[in-house]
């Protein structure tokens, strides 16, 4: 590039005397124009070589200062560096301005569809009879009690005698039980039963840990019912056992009361009939008021209880003239559906991703 | 379970006019009998009792003739003018003069079947002549109901026949027998709403009985559990038995609501006392017997034909009713307390009967009942408990019935062989249903509450030094005699609760004691577990523990692997199914096909769950006694005999991993994949895996499949691409990937104590890469871990980042390219510490693996 060529260097700057204060304006007026009419970032650039550069006017006529007499020097000074002040301010202003305005217009470019779904990961969900077994747990430890565990393949002793149904006591039956097969191809001894009821665990936590024992124990049990919209041959309850000096039914109706509202909100409550189970005396059936029960409030059947029966504690090595407590055992499955609103038992046992799914929402 | 209609009720007790079945139901409930069911009417519209004036047989061309009758129904309902109506009948089990049951045009009978006038075989016949069947009374369909006693026509016979009555059924728990009766039931209906109750039990009156009036001798030689299997065999005779008597409608009616079907006057007597006393009763034809009576125990191979026509193949344990017919006790008359014999049943013929009313051992009647698949009406009660005072009574009340129904004459002479033994007392802290209750029971309500019951109650005096001496009134409780189940205080202490309402104990949140420590470390670790799993965009699903033993064929699992070596179950559900699974897989396949068979074809699905690993070694398996706690060694020998079981986490994974999207490119889940999820798996359970190439585990692809240690070398599980042919047999897409872990394993191998961290270093880090080219066989896991043991301490990061195999390199040779993050605890590490580390790089993986340095 030749600065011939260039408009705002010509060969022969006109160079403005510093103390002429019109040539000095016009110089500034000059630079503040060219830096006004700047519509780029490049075009600023060529205004500010032009005139602020070495060979702008106002450089000049910064030069040409050393040329004067003494006396004139303060003011041509003065006056040389106030234009030159005022004109990089005006540079240093559009610079900001049409930065801001280049970024502006990057931004703008750089924009994209954020509504398209950002969907990369496949979503995975909990299946909700887990959940609500661990939100049980949770209840449970937050009063203070521990989770037990027992196996799903268990002794008669366990399932049975341990909890006093005697070998030909007729509640023996009435629980509908899978029984295994002594021999086999694992060779399994006589006396094992798929456990019908979580209660096995009262016996196996007893007798292994120290008194007192609160105790709570969600898990899998099974018995032989065909598979229905109510009924699963494999389902799961939580059973809480309580063993310390002084329980009464009392604190057993004060736990239930306090689950059932945990569960089913501030309305619920709970209601007690007479019945019978060999491992508890006196015994109950569990009904839930329901606020929520479609069709209106109302009662529903939501599990078994009482104190536990005597001759259980002594199965354990427990003197019950010292020792009173109290157990319970209710179905995930059932609660699961009454809070939930599920209406078949197929969706929550099928294993079918759409109904865990349901949660992951 | 029994029915309980109330107009029967009403006998024994005073149940208010208008009572509802309903209201019944809410009644009897707070005392603890619980509503099955309510039986609502079947029958609506005009049912009437109607005479038969005419009967005119008409042959039709089809071979079948039909009668037309003119049937008087009362002024009431016959057609114009109170005349008979006309209707046409297809049975002949009737004739003119007979009173018979009409439904005429407006009736609906059970089954929605709606009565109309109709043209039928050239006349309008103007209702219907109802059968016993088509009243639902029965199945009854010999014929139509031809009235005994019969009521004027036009009369209704919906009442008539209990039709219109609604019917509670109720359920019975096992401990309270005694409510298998109207008697039982009605005496807890006053327990519960203080009604006025009479015992039907005390109003009979019951002669003096003579031992040996009829020769009856028990003879039990096999007690079980040392129990006589009957104390007590009361035996009448009535002779001069009508065999034309009718049973009466009221009695059939009542059997039929009930639910029992009336058969015979006899049989319905018996069965009718049955219901209403709760006393089984059995009637022999008399003249068919052979003295003397014998109640022994079954010889092993005996055999006899029970009423219901079945032969049966006696055990040695079951308990007989015999007669000396050809030889003492030779012949067999029934299973005592279960079903008679079909030889000695009464029949149209019979004139004189023996009436048998005994008490046998629940637990004999219960084994006989289960063994013999009986679970007869009789059964049903002895093994519930019967009153042992009743049998007396019982066989007066049949006596009384058969003398005035049917004109017989009772013999005064009578048995009662009567070994029973009255209740035994219990000692009761009068305390203690308040101290177990939560209650503040008095001393003389809890004594009073007993009373009711139908117990002795005195008060006693406690010997000096006795435990409770001083807290509270010592009561002696004799239990009444139907009461059987009631046999230690906490029996009372439930009657006390029950029968003052369980609605009277107060809410009281107990307090448990400080030292709950929340969930375990490993309970935290396996929530920790499945939900990572859910957030890697696994679904979580439950499945059916019960596998069919093919399915280890399906999943390729060799003979002889141990996990063919599954538990049985001696009734499954489905006989295709009997065995347990032995991983989480089995039975997780058949989730991953249904879920695909409905169109979720990227699929992702885990479990988390027990499965049976039985040891297949002999063990010991005692059944120790109730109510005492077994010995430790025995205890020991219960515990082991459980098999293990282990809980397992797997994961199946098909289609795409990552979907296709506008955002994404689809991948395919592969073996990676399910690698990645195992590991993931051990992460949040606290313990890492080691990772090697296993060749051969089924279900797994042998090329594909990473076995899986904890650090001390324990298998924790497998991962990979299922093999070929499993996908193939299963129906699963080719390609699917799984994985799973033992997840007791991990925890077992997780550290329990805290995690110990390092300081910082906040000094620059030096970045390396290496490359090294080694035979292609050397498995990228061991050169890795060789570059970090080379690497040291100043190693803080290692990973690799390439893998290449060119010509370039040399046939069978790899390139495997790492990149090193090293950093220093206490300095700026120097361009000779970062050269002296790739130097032990490369020596330590050339000496290993013949690596050499890439240039």
């Amino acid at each position: 590039m030749s600065t011939s060529d260039h408009p705002d260097h010509p060969d022969q700057p006109d160079v403005p005397s510093p103390t002429d204060s019109g040539a000095v304006g016009a110089a500034l007026e000059a630079g503040l124009q060219a830096v006004a009419a700047a519509s780029s970032l490049d075009e600023l650039k060529a205004a500010r070589i032009a005139h602020t550069g070495d060979k702008s006017p106002l450089a000049l006529a910064n030069r040409a200062i050393g040329t004067l007499e003494p006396s004139q020097k303060a003011t041509a000074g003065k006056l040389v560096g106030q234009s030159r002040g005022r004109l990089n301010q005006a540079l240093a202003a559009r610079q900001t301005e049409l930065e801001a305005e280049r970024d502006a217009q990057v931004l703008q470019t750089e924009a994209v569809d954020v509504t398209i779904p950002a969907d990369r990961r496949r979503p995975g969900a909990r299946h909700p009879l887990d959940t609500l077994m661990e939100e049980v747990a949770d209840f449970f430890t937050g009063m203070g009690w521990e989770i037990a565990e027992g196996p799903e393949v268990e002794h008669e002793w366990f399932n049975f005698d341990a909890l006093n149904f005697g070998p030909d006591h007729p509640a023996r039956q009435m629980q509908d039980t899978f029984f295994v097969a002594p021999g086999g191809p694992a060779a399994s001894p006589e006396h094992l039963v798929l456990r019908t009821h979580t209660s096995p665990v009262q016996a196996r936590a007893l007798l292994e840990r120290d008194l007192p024992v609160y105790i709570a124990c969600p898990g899998k049990v099974f018995r032989t019912d065909e598979l229905d919209a109510t009924h699963t041959p494999v389902f799961h309850q939580v059973e809480g056992l309580a063993v310390d000096r002084g329980l009464t039914m009392a604190h057993l109706r004060g736990v239930l009361d306090h689950f059932a509202r945990t569960m089913f909100g501030p309305e619920a409550k709970t209601r007690l009939r007479p019945s019978f189970f060999p491992f508890t005396e006196p015994s109950a059936e569990m009904d839930l008021w329901f606020p929520a029960k479609k069709g209106g409030p109302g009662w529903i059947e939501w599990g078994g209880c009482g104190m536990v029966n005597p001759n259980v504690l002594r199965a354990c090595g427990i003197d019950p003239e010292e020792y009173s407590g109290f157990a319970f055992g209710m179905g995930i499955e059932r609660t699961l559906m009454l809070r939930h609103g599920i209406e078949d038992m197929h969706d929550i046992i099928e294993g079918d991703i759409r109904f865990s799914m349901e949660g992951a929402r | 379970m029994p029915l309980v209609p109330i107009t029967w009720l009403r006998e024994h007790v005073d149940v208010p006019a208008g009572t509802t079945p309903d209201q019944l139901a809410a009644d009897l409930v707070r005392v603890g009998l619980e509503e099955e069911t309510i039986h609502r009417a079947g029958v609506t519209g005009p049912l009437v009792v109607g005479r038969v004036l005419e009967v005119a047989g008409e042959p039709q061309k089809n071979g079948k003739t039909i009668n037309w009758c003119q049937v008087d129904v009362g002024p009431e309902h016959g057609a114009e003018g109170g005349a008979p109506r006309g209707i046409v009948c297809g049975a002949d089990n009737f004739s003119a003069g007979d009173s018979v049951v009409v439904a005429l045009p407006g009736a609906v009978l059970p089954g929605d079947f709606a009565i109309s006038a109709r043209k039928t075989y050239g006349h309008i016949s103007d209702g219907m002549i109802c059968s016993a069947r088509e009243l639902g009374l029965g199945e009854d369909h010999e014929g139509i109901i031809v009235l005994s006693d019969p009521p004027a026509p036009g009369t209704d016979a919906i009442e008539l026949l209990g039709l219109g009555e609604e019917v509670l059924e109720i359920n019975v728990t096992p401990d309270r027998g005694y409510c298998f009766a109207m008697r039982g039931i009605a005496r807890e209906y006053a327990h519960s709403t203080g009604a006025t109750f009479t015992d039907p039990a005390l109003s009979t009156q019951v002669p003096e009985f003579m031992v040996d009036a009829f020769a009856v001798t028990v003879h039990d030689e096999r007690p079980v559990h040392g129990v006589g299997g009957c104390d007590r065999f009361v035996a009448r005779i009535v002779r001069d038995i009508d065999p034309t008597a009718q049973t009466p409608g009221w009695m059939a009616t009542r059997l039929r609501q009930a639910g029992m079907r009336p058969i015979s006057l006899v049989v319905d007597i018996t069965n009718y006392v049955m219901l209403d006393l709760g006393q089984p009763i059995h009637a022999y034809d008399l003249d068919t017997l052979a003295t003397p009576i014998v109640v022994r125990r079954a010889r092993t191979g005996e055999q006899l034909t029970t009423l219901d026509d079945v032969r049966r193949t006696l055990d040695a344990e079951d308990l007989l009713i015999t007669d000396s017919a050809g030889g003492p006790a030779a012949r067999i008359l029934g299973l005592a307390g279960v079903m008679g014999g079909a030889e000695t049943e009464v029949s149209a013929s019979t004139t004189a009967v023996l009436v048998e009313a005994a008490h046998f051992d629940p637990v004999s009647v219960a084994r006989t009942a289960r063994r013999h698949k009986l679970p007869s009406e009789a059964a049903k009660r002895f093994e519930r408990g019967v009153d042992p005072a009743l049998p007396p009574v019982a066989a007066q009340r049949v006596v009384d019935l058969l003398t005035e129904l049917a004109g017989g004459v009772a013999e005064e002479a009578a048995t009662d062989l009567d070994r029973t033994k009255p209740p035994a007392p219990i000692e009761l802290d009068a305390d203690l249903p308040g101290r177990l209750a939560g209650v503040d029971y008095t001393a003389e309500e809890v004594a009073e509450t007993l009373r009711s019951l139908g117990a002795t109650v005195t008060q006693v005096e406690v010997p000096e030094g006795g435990r409770r001496a001083l807290r509270a009134p010592h009561l002696r409780v004799v239990p009444p005699s139907w009461r059987p189940d009631l046999t230690v205080p906490a029996d009372l202490v439930e009657e006390v609760v029950r029968l003052r309402g369980y609605d009277q104990v107060p809410s009281v949140l107990p307090t448990a004691p400080p030292g709950g420590r929340g969930l375990t470390l490993p309970q935290r670790r396996r929530r920790a577990v499945a939900q990572a799993l859910a957030e890697a965009g696994l679904v979580q699903v439950l499945t059916y523990p019960f596998i069919a033993p093919s399915r280890h064929d399906e999943l390729g699992l060799p003979e002889g692997d141990d996990r063919r070596r599954t538990v049985h179950l001696a009734n499954p559900l489905s006989d295709a199914q009997p065995a347990m699974r032995t991983s989480v897989l089995d039975s997780l396949v058949d989730a991953a096909v249904r879920n695909i068979g409905r169109g979720m074809t990227d699929l992702g699905i885990y479990e988390i769950g027990a499965v049976t690993r039985p040891d297949g070694g002999a063990h010991l398996s005692p059944l120790p006694p109730l109510g005492v706690q077994p010995a430790d060694e025995i205890l020991a020998q219960v515990r082991e005999a459980v098999p293990d079981q282990p809980v397992l986490v797997a994961g199946i994974l098909a289609g795409n991993r990552v979907p296709p999207g506008v955002l994404s490119t689809a991948r395919a889940a592969d073996y990676a994949d399910a690698i990645e999820l195992a590991q993931l798996v051990a992460q949040r359970a606290g313990a890492p895996l080691q990772v090697a190439a296993e060749t051969d585990r089924a279900p797994w692809h042998p090329g594909r499949c990473a076995r899986l240690t904890v650090a001390d070398g324990t298998v924790a599980g497998y991962a990979g691409e299922l093999a070929p042919k499993v996908t193939q047999a299963l129906g699963l897409p080719a390609r699917t990937v799984a994985f799973e872990v033992d997840l007791d394993v991990l925890l077992a191998a997780a550290p329990t104590e805290p995690t110990q961290y390092r300081p910082v270093s906040t000094f620059p880090a030096a970045k390396e890469d290496i490359a090294l080219v080694v035979p292609a066989e050397v498995p990228a896991a061991e050169l890795l871990a060789t570059v970090r043991e080379a690497g040291g301490e100043l190693a803080e990061e290692v990973r690799l980042f390439d893998a290449y195999s060119s010509e370039s390199l040399g046939e069978g040779r790899k390139s495997l390219a790492f990149s090193l993050r090293m950093r220093a605890p206490d300095r700026t590490l120097t361009a000779a510490d970062t050269a002296a580390v790739r130097e032990a790089v490369v020596r330590l993986a050339a000496q290993r693996f013949g690596a050499e340095l890439r240039s």
